[in-house]
């Protein structure tokens, strides 16, 4: 028998800029039901949620409660509707506790008077319940970011909710916590609310969840039963192709080291980091969030001060301080925030291109039309989709901007290339072009460094992989052992490296 | 389409100070048959040539991110001593020009020093500045016991009274600065680095810009910028009172440059506009004075036409 939807989203379309990043998803979820939501990034998992907690208003479509139609202006509608989320991004207020974070516009009152002590006993019963050992007292900008995660959750379930909205919660959670969490959110499930969960872990979805919804590029591609699916046919409905397509063919034509670190140290956060790099290869950085691999890469650059450790390049050391020195070296780094530390938004595409290299455009004055020749070369070379090269980068999409990014530091003629999280937040088309293009450099000579969180990146991407975990380098693999299984291990620190 | 939509508004805020300069002018010229005179405006672009140097230079102090406070008190300075170093070396043609090298060079110096705090140190430009307000409006007291800087020499008043081609020398130095700074800010690469600075300053870091250097030179041209104006002003009077010349200076440079459409969260801006944002609050001031406004509400004017700009700006940056 077919359960009455408790929550239904008829047709939900959601524009941005003229961009379809929803396209008529359609949701229904049953009292007592768990549904997980899985798609790569981009897929429109979050622009959802956002939608169904009242953060954004769709361009089109209904929500329909309990079969009546409701509108979720806002945040606080969603929650007097009984819809609860837990969001992706923390948002807990550092400067408050963790009980009045919990509590945080919903306080219980006793008269004109805050209940205190209800709060706190509250919290501490659900973060109990969630297995968490967080005081209730404490600063929530004391807490780690798993336990911050705890406390995102409590928050969500101390409220009688009808509608929890788990989006992507277990990013940061340890094995046992993922477990309580489980368990709990099942005992919820038991009591009659329904439940999203959103997530790009397969395995985790196979496991908790009752029906499963899967989006790409923000279409609804399946709705099914868990129980009629393996991991591999979502994965294979998520990317839409095989995996074998969506990764170039690896050669392994690895030359002379272009870049040798020996005992590169950062305080507190890298230590005694040793690596060779070599011309022509994709070497992978794969851990856990924190295991110190943006701040290698930053050392390596002189974006960070590093207390130890001697750097070669091509043979010769070079003592990099700056990033100037590096560049000059054919050194480039693409952070993995594009957009705080990659592309000037207010820039165009052009402006943007020439940055870092400005100075071959300038014999004193700034030769423009020679500027808008490369930019134009690159649009073409990585088929970057804008209105002109004078779009501001903050209007173009993140797939787009990331070429724009990496046509920046090509621009530079580098000959070592390291990439962190090259693909976070784009489509699978633009990811796929990026991969075949670093593929193609590394065939051309350039020795490139591949920073991923996704180990299916890594293990598709690149020749060999170092695991990092806190702060070292806990594994070099390649070959047979580079599987997801035996990364894990590493990063986790389930497993260590034999040395001889 | 969004995009051209978006195309049009960001057209339509670059021409925006050019469109209030023109209704401004079709206004007064309507409203006050001695507008449009040639003498009456000649006398507006001289008038706004003072502090519209001193904006110029503020441009890439605030396109960097940054503010100055203390361009009033620097100018005073500058031009005060300017004066003591002419009447020290004998009031010649030769004492005039070592007495434009030291305002030049005690602007610079003075700009250089805020640079140098708020990069060095990375504290806040607004409260550095603050601070070396007071300092260097404390030592042009000092040095004159807070009497007048009186200069022996005749001939340096040429330069601020002077004309050259109908036109008065400090409006020449203006419009000649201005021009040279908008290339700078527009065709060199110090310019794309300031813009780039006060844009997002980690994106600059992590292109490989020195963000320190580049915010340090914006200081340092305000500095030279208000150089500039301490011989400009001081020569026309020919006395730099220590107690009230730049007064208030700060206050219209920096509303030069956001009526000009400079954006005062940094990263967008021309010297073109903050030129005629300089002539708009002189056509202001001037129609004021023209239709007998107390020369004491005219700071309300003012005031009112600089709440006005940012608040077009900051409804132009949410609707964005």
């Amino acid at each position: 028998m077919e359960p009455v939807p408790l929550l239904e989203a008829v047709d939900l379309s959601k524009e941005f800029s003229g961009v379809g990043v929803l396209n008529r998803v359609r949701v229904s979820v049953a009292a007592g039901e768990i549904l997980g939501v899985i798609g790569e990034n981009g897929a429109g998992k979050s622009t959802l949620v956002k939608i169904l907690s009242g953060l954004y208003q769709p361009s089109a479509g209904s929500i329909r409660l309990e079969g009546r139609p409701v509108q979720v202006r806002d945040p606080s509608a969603a929650r007097r509707l009984g819809i609860s989320t837990v969001p992706q991004e923390l948002e807990l207020v550092d400067s408050l506790t963790v009980a009045e974070n919990v509590f945080l516009g919903a306080e219980l009152t006793r008269g004109p008077l805050l209940d205190r002590p209800a709060m706190v006993s509250r919290t501490a019963r659900m973060l109990g319940e969630l297995g968490t050992a967080v005081d209730p007292h404490a600063q929530a900008g004391g807490l780690s970011v798993a336990q911050k995660q705890m406390v995102e959750i409590a928050r969500a379930l101390v409220h009688e909710s009808r509608v929890l909205i788990l989006d992507e919660p277990t990013t940061v959670l340890s094995a046992n916590e993922v477990e309580s969490l489980f368990r709990l959110i099942r005992q919820v499930r038991d009591r009659g609310v329904a439940v999203l969960f959103i997530s790009h872990k397969l395995h985790e979805v196979k496991a908790l969840c009752d029906r499963v919804l899967i989006l790409r590029d923000g279409d609804p591609v399946s709705v099914a039963p868990t129980a009629e699916m393996t991991p591999d046919d979502m994965a294979r409905g998520m990317v839409g192709r095989e995996l074998s397509q969506v990764f170039p063919e690896k050669h392994d034509s690895a030359g002379e080291p272009a870049l040798e670190v020996e005992g590169l140290t950062v305080p507190g956060l890298v230590h005694d980091v040793s690596f060779a790099l070599r011309a022509g290869e994709i070497l992978g950085f794969a851990g856990l969030v924190g295991a110190g691999r943006t701040e290698v890469a930053e050392a390596v650059m002189g974006l960070r001060h590093r207390t130890g450790g001697v750097l070669r390049v091509g043979g010769q050391e070079a003592d990099i301080r700056h990033p100037r020195q590096a560049v000059d070296l054919g050194l480039a780094y693409l952070s993995e925030d594009r957009q705080g530390r990659g592309v000037v938004l207010d820039f165009g595409i052009t402006e943007n291109v020439t940055l870092i290299s400005l100075a071959r455009y300038a014999r004193g004055l700034i030769d423009r039309a020679r500027e808008r020749g490369a930019a134009e070369k690159y649009i073409a070379r990585f088929n970057v989709r804008a209105a002109s090269l004078g779009s501001a980068l903050r209007f173009l999409s993140g797939g787009n901007q990331q070429k724009v990014y990496l046509a920046k530091w090509m621009d530079t003629e580098p000959r070592i290339l390291i990439l962190d999280e090259p693909t976070r937040g784009i489509d699978v088309s633009a990811k796929m072009e990026i991969y075949r293009f670093v593929r193609a450099l590394a065939d051309s000579g350039i020795a490139c460094v591949v920073i991923s969180s996704e180990l299916e990146e890594v293990i598709g991407l690149c020749n060999r992989v170092c695991v990092m975990r806190q702060g070292r380098i806990a594994a070099t693999l390649a070959g047979d052992e580079l599987n997801e299984e035996e990364m894990m291990y590493y990063a986790t620190g389930l497993k260590r490296e034999m040395r001889a | 389409m969004t995009w051209s939509i978006r195309g049009r508004q960001v057209e339509y805020a670059r021409f925006a100070p050019l469109i209030a300069l023109a209704v401004l002018f079709i206004i007064s010229a309507l409203s006050s048959p001695y507008f449009l005179k040639l003498q009456n405006l000649l006398n507006i672009l001289r008038q706004v040539s003072y502090t519209g140097t001193i904006a110029l230079g503020m441009t890439f102090v605030i396109i960097g991110g940054g503010i100055d406070l203390s361009v009033g008190s620097l100018a005073a300075m500058a031009g005060g001593l300017a004066i003591l170093v002419i009447n020290a070396a004998g009031a010649g043609a030769d004492a005039i020009a070592l007495g434009i090298v030291t305002a030049l060079a005690v602007g610079t110096a003075g700009g250089a020093l805020n640079g140098f705090l708020v990069t060095r140190f990375n504290m806040a430009p607004f409260v550095v500045t603050l601070g070396t307000m007071s300092i260097f409006r404390s030592l042009t007291l000092y040095f004159i016991n807070a009497g007048e800087y009186r200069s022996a020499s005749d001939a340096y008043r040429a330069i601020g009274a002077g004309k050259f081609l109908g036109l008065f020398i400090p409006v020449w130095l203006f419009l000649g600065l201005a021009a040279l700074l908008q290339v700078v800010l527009t065709r060199t690469r110090y310019g794309r680095y300031v813009l780039a600075v006060g844009s997002s300053e980690q994106v600059a870091r992590y292109s490989a810009i020195k963000v320190r250097l580049i915010r340090f030179g914006t200081y340092s041209i305000t500095g030279f910028t208000v150089g500039v104006t301490a011989v400009m002003f001081g020569s026309r009077l020919n006395a730099v009172s220590s107690s009230n010349m730049g007064l208030y200076y700060e206050m219209d440079a920096i509303a030069a440059v956001v009526i000009g459409g400079t954006s005062m969260a940094g990263g967008a801006g021309t010297v073109l506009g903050t030129v005629l944002g300089a002539i708009i609050l002189g056509i202001i001031n001037n129609m004021l004075n023209m239709m007998g406004v107390s020369p004491y509400l005219q700071g309300t004017v003012k005031g009112l036409v600089i709440i006005l700009a940012v608040l077009l700006q900051y409804r132009g940056n949410r609707n964005n």
